[in-house]
Protein backbone atom coordinates (compact mmCIF):
# COMPACT_ATOMS: atom_id res chain seq x y z
CA UNK A 1 0.00 0.00 0.00
CA UNK A 2 2.62 2.25 0.59
CA UNK A 3 4.51 1.79 -2.61
CA UNK A 4 1.15 2.57 -4.46
CA UNK A 5 1.07 5.53 -2.38
CA UNK A 6 4.42 6.65 -3.13
CA UNK A 7 4.11 5.45 -6.54
CA UNK A 8 0.97 8.17 -6.79
CA UNK A 9 2.44 11.09 -5.16
CA UNK A 10 6.22 11.07 -6.61
CA UNK A 11 6.24 8.97 -9.67
CA UNK A 12 3.11 8.92 -11.56
CA UNK A 13 2.96 12.76 -11.60
CA UNK A 14 6.81 12.93 -13.02
CA UNK A 15 5.44 10.37 -15.96
CA UNK A 16 2.66 13.27 -16.28
CA UNK A 17 4.94 16.10 -16.56
CA UNK A 18 7.63 14.32 -18.26
CA UNK A 19 5.00 15.16 -21.38
CA UNK A 20 5.34 18.76 -20.84
CA UNK A 21 9.15 18.08 -20.79
CA UNK A 22 10.71 17.25 -24.56
CA UNK A 23 14.70 16.51 -25.01
CA UNK A 24 16.45 15.64 -27.91
CA UNK A 25 19.71 14.48 -28.62
CA UNK A 26 21.78 13.31 -31.86
CA UNK A 27 25.24 14.25 -32.96
CA UNK A 28 25.69 17.82 -34.37
CA UNK A 29 25.95 16.87 -38.35
CA UNK A 30 29.02 17.62 -40.37
CA UNK A 31 31.91 17.93 -37.64
CA UNK A 32 34.89 16.14 -36.49
CA UNK A 33 32.73 14.20 -33.75
CA UNK A 34 33.52 16.88 -30.99
CA UNK A 35 29.52 18.00 -30.64
CA UNK A 36 26.00 16.78 -29.58
CA UNK A 37 23.15 19.24 -30.82
CA UNK A 38 20.11 19.12 -28.63
CA UNK A 39 16.86 20.10 -28.56
CA UNK A 40 14.12 21.15 -26.07
CA UNK A 41 10.29 21.87 -25.72
CA UNK A 42 8.33 22.77 -22.55
CA UNK A 43 4.81 23.18 -22.39
CA UNK A 44 5.19 23.86 -18.77
CA UNK A 45 5.46 27.16 -16.64
CA UNK A 46 9.05 26.79 -15.36
CA UNK A 47 11.45 29.26 -13.38
CA UNK A 48 15.00 26.95 -14.29
CA UNK A 49 15.74 24.44 -16.73
CA UNK A 50 18.93 22.41 -15.29
CA UNK A 51 21.18 20.69 -17.89
CA UNK A 52 23.04 17.62 -16.44
CA UNK A 53 24.98 15.43 -18.90
CA UNK A 54 26.64 11.76 -18.21
CA UNK A 55 29.15 9.72 -19.15
CA UNK A 56 28.82 5.98 -20.07
CA UNK A 57 29.60 4.87 -16.00
CA UNK A 58 29.88 8.56 -14.40
CA UNK A 59 27.82 10.65 -12.36
CA UNK A 60 25.35 13.45 -13.82
CA UNK A 61 27.20 16.85 -13.68
CA UNK A 62 25.60 19.89 -14.24
CA UNK A 63 26.35 21.11 -18.05
CA UNK A 64 23.98 25.02 -18.06
CA UNK A 65 21.27 26.31 -16.73
CA UNK A 66 19.32 26.39 -19.96
CA UNK A 67 17.89 29.83 -21.46
CA UNK A 68 13.39 29.24 -21.42
CA UNK A 69 13.05 31.60 -24.78
CA UNK A 70 15.75 29.04 -26.70
CA UNK A 71 15.10 25.80 -28.09
CA UNK A 72 18.44 24.56 -28.41
CA UNK A 73 21.93 24.20 -27.73
CA UNK A 74 24.76 23.25 -29.26
CA UNK A 75 27.17 20.93 -26.69
CA UNK A 76 30.81 20.66 -27.25
CA UNK A 77 32.95 20.78 -24.02
CA UNK A 78 35.06 18.15 -23.89
CA UNK A 79 33.06 15.75 -26.13
CA UNK A 80 34.98 12.58 -27.81
CA UNK A 81 33.99 10.87 -31.10
CA UNK A 82 32.37 7.43 -30.62
CA UNK A 83 31.62 7.66 -27.02
CA UNK A 84 27.91 7.88 -25.77
CA UNK A 85 26.96 10.61 -23.44
CA UNK A 86 23.36 11.31 -21.53
CA UNK A 87 21.81 14.29 -21.27
CA UNK A 88 19.16 14.77 -18.32
CA UNK A 89 16.97 17.95 -18.34
CA UNK A 90 15.07 19.10 -15.35
CA UNK A 91 12.35 22.04 -14.91
CA UNK A 92 12.21 23.85 -11.68
CA UNK A 93 9.64 25.96 -10.43
CA UNK A 94 10.30 29.30 -8.16
CA UNK A 95 10.38 27.34 -5.29
CA UNK A 96 12.74 25.01 -6.89
CA UNK A 97 11.34 21.85 -6.99
CA UNK A 98 10.96 19.73 -9.66
CA UNK A 99 8.02 20.27 -11.97
CA UNK A 100 9.54 17.88 -14.66
CA UNK A 101 12.44 15.47 -15.70
CA UNK A 102 13.32 14.67 -18.84
CA UNK A 103 16.40 11.67 -20.07
CA UNK A 104 17.89 11.31 -23.23
CA UNK A 105 21.39 9.58 -24.80
CA UNK A 106 23.69 10.28 -28.24
CA UNK A 107 26.57 9.10 -29.76
CA UNK A 108 29.04 11.29 -30.89
CA UNK A 109 30.54 10.76 -34.68
CA UNK A 110 32.73 12.21 -36.87
CA UNK A 111 31.82 12.77 -40.64
CA UNK A 112 34.02 12.55 -43.66
CA UNK A 113 31.80 14.76 -45.39
CA UNK A 114 30.66 18.22 -44.49
CA UNK A 115 27.25 18.28 -46.73
CA UNK A 116 27.04 22.00 -45.92
CA UNK A 117 29.65 22.27 -48.45
CA UNK A 118 28.18 20.81 -51.41
CA UNK A 119 28.06 23.65 -53.44
CA UNK A 120 30.95 24.97 -52.29
CA UNK A 121 32.17 21.67 -53.39
CA UNK A 122 30.91 21.68 -56.80
CA UNK A 123 31.79 25.49 -57.65
CA UNK A 124 35.05 24.36 -56.45
CA UNK A 125 35.88 21.49 -58.85
CA UNK A 126 34.08 23.72 -62.06
CA UNK A 127 36.65 26.36 -61.24
CA UNK A 128 39.94 23.70 -61.18
CA UNK A 129 38.60 21.64 -64.00
CA UNK A 130 38.26 24.88 -66.11
CA UNK A 131 41.68 26.25 -64.84
CA UNK A 132 43.15 22.77 -65.63
CA UNK A 133 41.40 22.66 -68.94
CA UNK A 134 42.73 25.71 -70.38
CA UNK A 135 46.25 24.84 -69.01
CA UNK A 136 46.18 21.51 -71.11
CA UNK A 137 44.82 23.58 -73.95
CA UNK A 138 47.80 26.14 -73.76
CA UNK A 139 50.35 23.40 -73.32
CA UNK A 140 48.69 21.93 -76.72
CA UNK A 141 49.92 24.92 -78.04
CA UNK A 142 45.91 26.62 -78.43
CA UNK A 143 46.44 30.57 -79.21
CA UNK A 144 45.28 32.64 -76.22
CA UNK A 145 44.18 36.08 -76.22
CA UNK A 146 45.28 37.76 -73.10
CA UNK A 147 44.25 41.40 -72.59
CA UNK A 148 46.84 44.29 -71.95
CA UNK A 149 47.43 45.09 -68.73
CA UNK A 150 48.78 48.86 -68.56
CA UNK A 151 50.67 48.66 -65.01
CA UNK A 152 52.69 45.57 -66.15
CA UNK A 153 53.41 46.72 -70.14
CA UNK A 154 54.75 49.79 -68.12
CA UNK A 155 57.20 48.08 -66.29
CA UNK A 156 59.87 48.27 -68.79
CA UNK A 157 59.00 52.28 -68.54
CA UNK A 158 59.93 52.43 -65.25
CA UNK A 159 62.86 50.30 -64.69
CA UNK A 160 64.42 52.49 -68.37
CA UNK A 161 63.36 55.33 -66.51
CA UNK A 162 65.59 54.23 -62.98
CA UNK A 163 68.36 53.44 -65.04
CA UNK A 164 68.58 56.59 -67.19
CA UNK A 165 68.14 58.69 -64.35
CA UNK A 166 70.34 56.95 -62.34
CA UNK A 167 67.91 56.81 -59.47
CA UNK A 168 67.04 53.24 -57.55
CA UNK A 169 63.90 51.51 -58.17
CA UNK A 170 61.50 51.22 -54.67
CA UNK A 171 59.75 48.07 -54.10
CA UNK A 172 56.88 47.14 -51.45
CA UNK A 173 55.57 43.60 -51.17
CA UNK A 174 53.08 44.79 -49.35
CA UNK A 175 52.49 44.64 -45.53
CA UNK A 176 51.16 41.48 -44.97
CA UNK A 177 53.19 37.82 -44.14
CA UNK A 178 54.00 35.33 -46.60
CA UNK A 179 50.93 33.46 -45.47
CA UNK A 180 48.63 36.02 -47.67
CA UNK A 181 48.52 34.88 -50.88
CA UNK A 182 49.16 39.02 -52.40
CA UNK A 183 52.34 39.31 -50.13
CA UNK A 184 53.12 35.84 -52.81
CA UNK A 185 51.66 37.47 -55.76
CA UNK A 186 53.99 40.59 -54.81
CA UNK A 187 56.91 38.43 -54.70
CA UNK A 188 56.20 36.22 -58.02
CA UNK A 189 56.02 40.08 -59.44
CA UNK A 190 59.20 40.77 -57.27
CA UNK A 191 61.11 38.15 -59.10
CA UNK A 192 60.28 39.71 -62.87
CA UNK A 193 61.16 43.25 -62.02
CA UNK A 194 64.51 41.27 -60.13
CA UNK A 195 65.48 40.52 -63.66
CA UNK A 196 64.76 43.47 -65.52
CA UNK A 197 66.49 45.61 -63.29
CA UNK A 198 69.58 43.05 -63.46
CA UNK A 199 69.14 43.40 -66.70
CA UNK A 200 68.99 47.16 -67.08
CA UNK A 201 71.71 47.67 -64.12
CA UNK A 202 69.23 49.34 -61.82
CA UNK A 203 69.28 49.59 -58.82
CA UNK A 204 66.96 47.57 -56.56
CA UNK A 205 65.84 48.72 -52.94
CA UNK A 206 63.27 46.04 -50.98
CA UNK A 207 62.55 47.52 -47.58
CA UNK A 208 60.15 44.51 -45.84
CA UNK A 209 58.55 44.32 -42.78
CA UNK A 210 58.01 40.52 -41.86
CA UNK A 211 61.28 38.59 -41.47
CA UNK A 212 59.65 35.60 -43.38
CA UNK A 213 59.14 37.87 -46.31
CA UNK A 214 62.98 38.94 -45.97
CA UNK A 215 63.87 35.92 -46.65
CA UNK A 216 61.89 34.67 -49.26
CA UNK A 217 62.57 38.36 -51.04
CA UNK A 218 66.17 37.74 -50.48
CA UNK A 219 66.29 34.56 -52.35
CA UNK A 220 63.88 35.79 -54.98
CA UNK A 221 66.04 38.72 -56.01
CA UNK A 222 69.20 36.55 -55.92
CA UNK A 223 68.26 33.83 -58.49
CA UNK A 224 66.73 36.85 -60.54
CA UNK A 225 70.03 38.65 -60.67
CA UNK A 226 71.71 34.71 -61.40
CA UNK A 227 68.96 34.74 -64.58
CA UNK A 228 69.64 37.66 -65.77
CA UNK A 229 73.41 36.28 -65.98
CA UNK A 230 74.62 39.39 -63.29
CA UNK A 231 75.29 37.51 -60.08
CA UNK A 232 77.87 39.45 -59.63
CA UNK A 233 75.27 42.59 -59.47
CA UNK A 234 73.01 41.47 -56.61
CA UNK A 235 73.83 42.95 -53.59
CA UNK A 236 72.62 41.32 -50.68
CA UNK A 237 71.47 44.56 -48.67
CA UNK A 238 69.28 45.90 -51.26
CA UNK A 239 66.60 43.24 -49.79
CA UNK A 240 66.25 44.25 -45.63
CA UNK A 241 63.87 44.27 -43.43
CA UNK A 242 62.44 47.56 -41.40
CA UNK A 243 59.92 47.06 -38.46
CA UNK A 244 56.97 44.59 -38.16
CA UNK A 245 55.11 47.74 -36.89
CA UNK A 246 52.70 49.41 -39.49
CA UNK A 247 53.23 52.74 -39.13
CA UNK A 248 57.25 52.34 -37.81
CA UNK A 249 57.18 50.65 -41.45
CA UNK A 250 55.69 53.47 -43.43
CA UNK A 251 58.00 56.41 -41.16
CA UNK A 252 60.67 54.07 -42.45
CA UNK A 253 59.92 54.07 -46.23
CA UNK A 254 58.77 57.31 -46.33
CA UNK A 255 62.45 58.19 -45.35
CA UNK A 256 63.66 56.32 -48.16
CA UNK A 257 61.97 57.83 -50.37
CA UNK A 258 62.47 61.50 -49.51
CA UNK A 259 66.30 60.76 -48.98
CA UNK A 260 66.73 58.05 -51.96
CA UNK A 261 64.38 59.57 -54.47
CA UNK A 262 63.72 56.59 -56.37
CA UNK A 263 63.09 57.19 -60.00
CA UNK A 264 60.33 54.14 -59.83
CA UNK A 265 57.93 52.77 -56.59
CA UNK A 266 56.06 49.39 -56.92
CA UNK A 267 53.67 49.15 -54.29
CA UNK A 268 52.87 45.39 -54.98
CA UNK A 269 50.77 43.35 -52.19
CA UNK A 270 48.21 43.50 -49.33
CA UNK A 271 48.09 47.35 -47.67
CA UNK A 272 46.03 48.94 -45.12
CA UNK A 273 45.80 52.46 -44.11
CA UNK A 274 49.52 53.02 -44.78
CA UNK A 275 48.88 52.69 -48.70
CA UNK A 276 47.81 56.72 -49.56
CA UNK A 277 51.13 57.59 -46.77
CA UNK A 278 53.15 55.60 -48.84
CA UNK A 279 51.63 56.35 -52.03
CA UNK A 280 51.29 60.40 -51.84
CA UNK A 281 55.14 60.40 -50.66
CA UNK A 282 55.91 58.79 -53.52
CA UNK A 283 53.98 60.66 -55.82
CA UNK A 284 55.38 63.79 -53.84
CA UNK A 285 59.14 62.69 -55.26
CA UNK A 286 58.22 62.62 -58.37
CA UNK A 287 58.65 59.03 -58.67
CA UNK A 288 56.47 56.78 -61.56
CA UNK A 289 54.53 54.62 -59.31
CA UNK A 290 52.94 51.16 -60.00
CA UNK A 291 50.29 50.14 -57.39
CA UNK A 292 48.29 46.86 -57.25
CA UNK A 293 46.12 44.75 -54.41
CA UNK A 294 43.14 43.19 -53.31
CA UNK A 295 41.94 45.41 -50.82
CA UNK A 296 38.96 46.76 -52.29
CA UNK A 297 38.83 49.98 -49.56
CA UNK A 298 42.67 50.77 -50.10
CA UNK A 299 41.88 50.69 -54.30
CA UNK A 300 40.71 54.12 -54.65
CA UNK A 301 43.89 55.51 -52.67
CA UNK A 302 46.11 54.04 -55.03
CA UNK A 303 44.34 55.00 -57.86
CA UNK A 304 44.59 58.40 -57.25
CA UNK A 305 48.02 58.23 -56.50
CA UNK A 306 49.65 56.41 -58.82
CA UNK A 307 50.46 55.86 -62.28
CA UNK A 308 49.15 52.96 -62.91
CA UNK A 309 46.99 50.18 -60.54
CA UNK A 310 46.82 46.80 -60.71
CA UNK A 311 43.00 45.98 -59.78
CA UNK A 312 42.50 42.64 -57.51
CA UNK A 313 42.55 40.47 -59.90
CA UNK A 314 45.26 42.13 -62.01
CA UNK A 315 47.89 41.32 -59.11
CA UNK A 316 47.42 37.60 -59.01
CA UNK A 317 47.36 37.36 -62.81
CA UNK A 318 50.78 39.94 -63.03
CA UNK A 319 53.47 37.14 -62.74
CA UNK A 320 51.61 34.74 -65.21
CA UNK A 321 51.26 37.92 -67.92
CA UNK A 322 54.64 39.11 -67.26
CA UNK A 323 55.91 35.17 -67.42
CA UNK A 324 54.66 35.02 -70.98
CA UNK A 325 54.25 31.30 -69.74
CA UNK A 326 51.54 29.78 -71.94
CA UNK A 327 50.70 27.45 -69.29
CA UNK A 328 50.37 30.20 -66.65
CA UNK A 329 48.16 32.42 -69.55
CA UNK A 330 46.04 29.33 -69.88
CA UNK A 331 44.83 29.00 -66.13
CA UNK A 332 44.19 32.89 -66.68
CA UNK A 333 41.54 31.89 -69.20
CA UNK A 334 40.25 29.39 -66.62
CA UNK A 335 39.77 32.29 -63.90
CA UNK A 336 37.96 33.86 -67.13
CA UNK A 337 35.63 30.96 -67.40
CA UNK A 338 34.95 31.47 -63.85
CA UNK A 339 33.89 35.02 -63.63
CA UNK A 340 31.25 34.05 -66.42
CA UNK A 341 29.74 31.33 -64.49
CA UNK A 342 29.45 34.03 -61.72
CA UNK A 343 28.19 36.28 -63.84
CA UNK A 344 25.22 34.23 -65.48
CA UNK A 345 24.76 32.86 -61.47
CA UNK A 346 24.46 36.27 -60.05
CA UNK A 347 22.01 37.74 -63.12
CA UNK A 348 20.04 34.06 -62.82
CA UNK A 349 20.16 34.75 -58.87
CA UNK A 350 18.62 38.74 -58.74
CA UNK A 351 15.82 37.02 -61.36
CA UNK A 352 14.61 34.54 -59.37
CA UNK A 353 15.22 36.43 -55.70
CA UNK A 354 13.09 38.95 -57.23
CA UNK A 355 10.19 36.40 -58.94
CA UNK A 356 10.63 34.58 -55.08
CA UNK A 357 12.09 31.91 -55.94
CA UNK A 358 14.81 31.22 -53.43
CA UNK A 359 15.71 28.02 -54.53
CA UNK A 360 19.45 29.29 -56.17
CA UNK A 361 20.24 31.33 -52.98
CA UNK A 362 19.29 28.00 -50.60
CA UNK A 363 21.41 25.66 -52.92
CA UNK A 364 24.55 28.08 -52.78
CA UNK A 365 24.14 29.13 -49.20
CA UNK A 366 26.72 28.04 -47.36
CA UNK A 367 25.90 27.38 -44.07
CA UNK B 1 66.29 18.02 -55.63
CA UNK B 2 66.62 21.00 -54.30
CA UNK B 3 64.00 22.53 -56.71
CA UNK B 4 61.82 19.07 -56.31
CA UNK B 5 61.55 18.61 -52.85
CA UNK B 6 59.46 21.95 -51.83
CA UNK B 7 57.38 21.75 -54.93
CA UNK B 8 56.19 18.34 -53.48
CA UNK B 9 55.79 19.40 -50.23
CA UNK B 10 53.85 22.43 -51.67
CA UNK B 11 51.56 19.89 -53.90
CA UNK B 12 51.17 17.63 -50.72
CA UNK B 13 50.27 20.31 -47.79
CA UNK B 14 47.96 22.68 -50.81
CA UNK B 15 45.61 19.33 -51.64
CA UNK B 16 45.53 18.06 -48.46
CA UNK B 17 44.02 21.41 -47.08
CA UNK B 18 41.91 21.69 -50.17
CA UNK B 19 40.59 18.29 -48.96
CA UNK B 20 40.42 19.58 -45.65
CA UNK B 21 38.12 22.45 -46.19
CA UNK B 22 35.63 19.30 -47.25
CA UNK B 23 36.34 16.68 -44.73
CA UNK B 24 35.69 17.56 -40.62
CA UNK B 25 36.72 14.11 -39.60
CA UNK B 26 39.99 13.86 -37.75
CA UNK B 27 42.68 15.23 -38.25
CA UNK B 28 41.47 17.08 -41.57
CA UNK B 29 39.44 19.12 -39.44
CA UNK B 30 41.84 20.61 -37.75
CA UNK B 31 45.09 20.80 -40.11
CA UNK B 32 44.86 24.30 -41.24
CA UNK B 33 44.74 25.67 -37.71
CA UNK B 34 47.65 23.24 -36.76
CA UNK B 35 49.35 24.57 -39.54
CA UNK B 36 48.56 28.35 -38.81
CA UNK B 37 50.41 26.97 -35.66
CA UNK B 38 53.23 25.83 -37.18
CA UNK B 39 53.63 29.40 -39.55
CA UNK B 40 53.66 31.08 -36.10
CA UNK B 41 56.59 29.21 -34.33
CA UNK B 42 58.60 29.07 -37.57
CA UNK B 43 57.69 32.96 -37.89
CA UNK B 44 58.71 33.64 -34.12
CA UNK B 45 62.11 32.26 -34.63
CA UNK B 46 62.26 34.24 -38.20
CA UNK B 47 62.28 37.20 -36.11
CA UNK B 48 65.77 36.99 -35.34
CA UNK B 49 66.59 37.06 -39.26
CA UNK B 50 65.15 40.72 -39.63
CA UNK B 51 66.88 41.79 -36.29
CA UNK B 52 70.16 40.67 -38.00
CA UNK B 53 69.56 42.18 -41.46
CA UNK B 54 68.20 45.67 -39.29
CA UNK B 55 71.60 45.32 -37.22
CA UNK B 56 73.80 44.68 -41.00
CA UNK B 57 72.34 47.21 -42.90
CA UNK B 58 72.21 50.01 -40.69
CA UNK B 59 75.73 49.50 -39.14
CA UNK B 60 77.20 48.91 -42.73
CA UNK B 61 75.40 52.46 -43.17
CA UNK B 62 77.07 54.32 -40.50
CA UNK B 63 80.63 52.84 -40.99
CA UNK B 64 80.53 54.15 -44.56
CA UNK B 65 78.89 57.40 -43.21
CA UNK B 66 76.44 57.30 -45.65
CA UNK B 67 74.32 60.51 -46.40
CA UNK B 68 72.56 60.97 -43.03
CA UNK B 69 74.18 58.48 -41.11
CA UNK B 70 73.36 59.86 -37.75
CA UNK B 71 69.86 58.84 -37.79
CA UNK B 72 70.83 55.64 -38.59
CA UNK B 73 72.46 55.14 -34.94
CA UNK B 74 69.44 56.66 -33.52
CA UNK B 75 67.64 53.45 -34.93
CA UNK B 76 70.11 50.71 -33.32
CA UNK B 77 70.39 53.13 -30.14
CA UNK B 78 66.43 53.01 -29.95
CA UNK B 79 66.34 49.27 -30.92
CA UNK B 80 68.80 48.23 -28.14
CA UNK B 81 66.74 50.61 -25.21
CA UNK B 82 63.80 48.62 -25.78
CA UNK B 83 65.32 45.19 -25.81
CA UNK B 84 67.32 46.03 -22.85
CA UNK B 85 64.98 47.64 -20.83
CA UNK B 86 62.40 45.00 -21.61
CA UNK B 87 64.65 42.17 -20.65
CA UNK B 88 65.95 43.59 -17.54
CA UNK B 89 63.03 45.09 -15.45
CA UNK B 90 60.07 42.72 -18.14
CA UNK B 91 56.39 44.76 -19.65
CA UNK B 92 53.74 45.53 -18.48
CA UNK B 93 52.64 41.68 -16.95
CA UNK B 94 56.26 40.00 -17.27
CA UNK B 95 59.12 40.31 -15.12
CA UNK B 96 62.17 40.68 -16.03
CA UNK B 97 65.90 39.59 -15.15
CA UNK B 98 66.04 42.33 -12.35
CA UNK B 99 62.10 41.47 -11.57
CA UNK B 100 59.89 44.27 -11.86
CA UNK B 101 61.54 47.60 -11.15
CA UNK B 102 60.07 48.69 -8.14
CA UNK B 103 61.53 51.44 -7.20
CA UNK B 104 61.32 53.01 -10.98
CA UNK B 105 57.49 52.06 -11.08
CA UNK B 106 57.22 54.09 -7.85
CA UNK B 107 59.08 57.43 -9.74
CA UNK B 108 57.74 57.14 -13.22
CA UNK B 109 53.97 55.14 -12.54
CA UNK B 110 55.38 52.48 -15.13
CA UNK B 111 58.01 50.00 -15.61
CA UNK B 112 60.84 51.57 -18.33
CA UNK B 113 59.48 49.85 -21.16
CA UNK B 114 55.63 50.86 -20.36
CA UNK B 115 56.48 53.76 -19.93
CA UNK B 116 58.19 54.67 -23.45
CA UNK B 117 55.99 52.35 -25.18
CA UNK B 118 52.90 54.85 -23.63
CA UNK B 119 54.86 58.08 -23.74
CA UNK B 120 56.59 57.60 -27.01
CA UNK B 121 56.26 54.60 -29.32
CA UNK B 122 52.76 55.09 -29.50
CA UNK B 123 52.55 59.00 -30.25
CA UNK B 124 55.19 58.20 -32.46
CA UNK B 125 52.67 55.84 -34.49
CA UNK B 126 49.81 58.62 -34.03
CA UNK B 127 52.26 61.31 -35.77
CA UNK B 128 51.87 58.86 -38.74
CA UNK B 129 48.59 57.76 -38.48
CA UNK B 130 47.59 61.58 -37.97
CA UNK B 131 49.43 62.09 -41.85
CA UNK B 132 46.83 60.37 -43.29
CA UNK B 133 44.27 63.31 -42.58
CA UNK B 134 46.38 65.74 -44.94
CA UNK B 135 47.14 62.90 -47.68
CA UNK B 136 43.68 62.25 -48.03
CA UNK B 137 42.83 65.88 -48.22
CA UNK B 138 45.37 66.17 -51.16
CA UNK B 139 44.74 63.16 -53.23
CA UNK B 140 40.80 64.20 -53.08
CA UNK B 141 41.82 67.50 -54.38
CA UNK B 142 43.50 65.59 -57.34
CA UNK B 143 40.86 62.83 -57.88
CA UNK B 144 37.76 65.60 -57.76
CA UNK B 145 39.33 67.40 -60.53
CA UNK B 146 36.82 67.99 -63.38
CA UNK B 147 38.40 66.86 -66.23
CA UNK B 148 36.63 63.70 -68.34
CA UNK B 149 32.80 62.15 -67.91
CA UNK B 150 34.20 59.48 -65.20
CA UNK B 151 36.10 62.21 -63.04
CA UNK B 152 32.71 64.58 -63.41
CA UNK B 153 30.87 61.46 -62.34
CA UNK B 154 33.53 60.75 -59.31
CA UNK B 155 32.88 64.60 -58.29
CA UNK B 156 29.42 64.44 -58.70
CA UNK B 157 28.58 61.14 -56.52
CA UNK B 158 31.57 62.47 -53.69
CA UNK B 159 29.85 65.91 -53.10
CA UNK B 160 26.76 63.64 -52.77
CA UNK B 161 27.97 61.30 -50.20
CA UNK B 162 29.89 63.97 -48.38
CA UNK B 163 26.84 66.75 -48.22
CA UNK B 164 24.65 63.54 -47.24
CA UNK B 165 26.97 63.01 -44.23
CA UNK B 166 26.52 66.30 -42.64
CA UNK B 167 24.19 67.99 -41.41
CA UNK B 168 24.10 71.11 -43.84
CA UNK B 169 23.00 68.28 -46.77
CA UNK B 170 20.12 67.24 -44.11
CA UNK B 171 18.82 70.89 -43.46
CA UNK B 172 19.38 71.33 -47.78
CA UNK B 173 16.82 68.70 -48.56
CA UNK B 174 14.98 68.30 -45.36
CA UNK B 175 11.78 70.75 -46.50
CA UNK B 176 11.42 68.12 -49.26
CA UNK B 177 7.50 66.47 -49.50
CA UNK B 178 7.01 63.04 -47.89
CA UNK B 179 6.66 61.92 -51.67
CA UNK B 180 9.87 63.17 -52.48
CA UNK B 181 12.25 61.98 -49.86
CA UNK B 182 14.17 59.54 -51.65
CA UNK B 183 15.68 62.85 -52.89
CA UNK B 184 16.55 64.06 -49.31
CA UNK B 185 20.24 63.92 -49.35
CA UNK B 186 21.11 61.69 -46.37
CA UNK B 187 19.29 59.22 -48.35
CA UNK B 188 21.35 59.09 -51.90
CA UNK B 189 24.04 59.20 -50.20
CA UNK B 190 22.91 55.54 -48.47
CA UNK B 191 22.19 54.74 -51.74
CA UNK B 192 25.09 55.12 -53.29
CA UNK B 193 27.39 53.58 -50.45
CA UNK B 194 24.73 50.80 -50.11
CA UNK B 195 24.89 49.85 -53.62
CA UNK B 196 26.74 50.97 -56.16
CA UNK B 197 30.13 50.99 -53.96
CA UNK B 198 29.05 48.22 -52.11
CA UNK B 199 28.30 46.43 -55.72
CA UNK B 200 31.73 47.38 -57.12
CA UNK B 201 33.38 46.04 -54.21
CA UNK B 202 31.91 42.92 -53.93
CA UNK B 203 32.69 42.63 -58.60
CA UNK B 204 36.53 43.56 -57.28
CA UNK B 205 36.56 40.76 -54.13
CA UNK B 206 34.87 38.27 -56.95
CA UNK B 207 38.16 38.79 -59.04
CA UNK B 208 40.04 38.55 -56.94
CA UNK B 209 38.73 35.42 -55.18
CA UNK B 210 38.96 34.01 -58.42
CA UNK B 211 42.62 35.33 -58.71
CA UNK B 212 43.73 33.39 -55.66
CA UNK B 213 42.26 30.30 -56.87
CA UNK B 214 44.09 30.46 -59.91
CA UNK B 215 47.44 31.67 -58.46
CA UNK B 216 46.78 28.79 -55.64
CA UNK B 217 46.47 26.15 -58.28
CA UNK B 218 49.43 27.48 -59.99
CA UNK B 219 51.22 27.21 -57.42
CA UNK B 220 49.81 23.62 -56.13
CA UNK B 221 50.71 22.11 -59.18
CA UNK B 222 54.23 23.42 -59.56
CA UNK B 223 53.38 26.21 -62.91
CA UNK B 224 54.35 28.93 -60.86
CA UNK B 225 57.48 28.57 -58.93
CA UNK B 226 58.55 32.38 -59.21
CA UNK B 227 57.96 32.55 -54.97
CA UNK B 228 61.06 29.56 -54.71
CA UNK B 229 63.58 31.95 -56.42
CA UNK B 230 63.36 30.34 -59.80
CA UNK B 231 61.55 29.74 -63.35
Amino acid sequence: MKKILLFFLFVFPMIIFAQDLELKARDNPNDDGSAIKLNYKINLDVARLILERRGEHTEYNELAVLELESSGLIDGEEIEAGRSYYYRLTAYDLEGNILAQAETKATAQAQWFNTNKISLLVMSIILIAAIIYYILSARRGKELYIRKIAGLESMDESVGRATEMGRPILYIPGTLDIDDMQTIAGLTILGKLAQKAAEYDAELIVPVNKSMVLSTAKEVVKEAYLKAGRPDAYKADSVFYLTDDQFGYVAGVDGIIIREKPAANFFLGAFYAESLILAETGFSSGAIQTSGTAMPSQLPFFVVACDYTLIGEELFAASAYLSKDPQQLGSLKGQDLGKAIFVVLLIAGVIMEMTGIHFLKDLLTIH
Amino acid sequence: MKRKIPLIITFAVGTLLILSEFIPHKPFGRLSGELENWFLIISGFAIILGQLSLFKVNIIKIKRKTPNWQYFIITLVSFMIMVLIGIFWGTEKNPGIFGNGQIIVDTIGYKPFDYLFHNVYQHLQATMFSLLAFFIASAAYRAFIARTVESNLLLFAAILVMLGNTSLGSSLTGWLPHSLSFLHLPRISEFIMKYPNTAGQRAIMIGAGLGIIGSSLRIILGIERSYLGGK
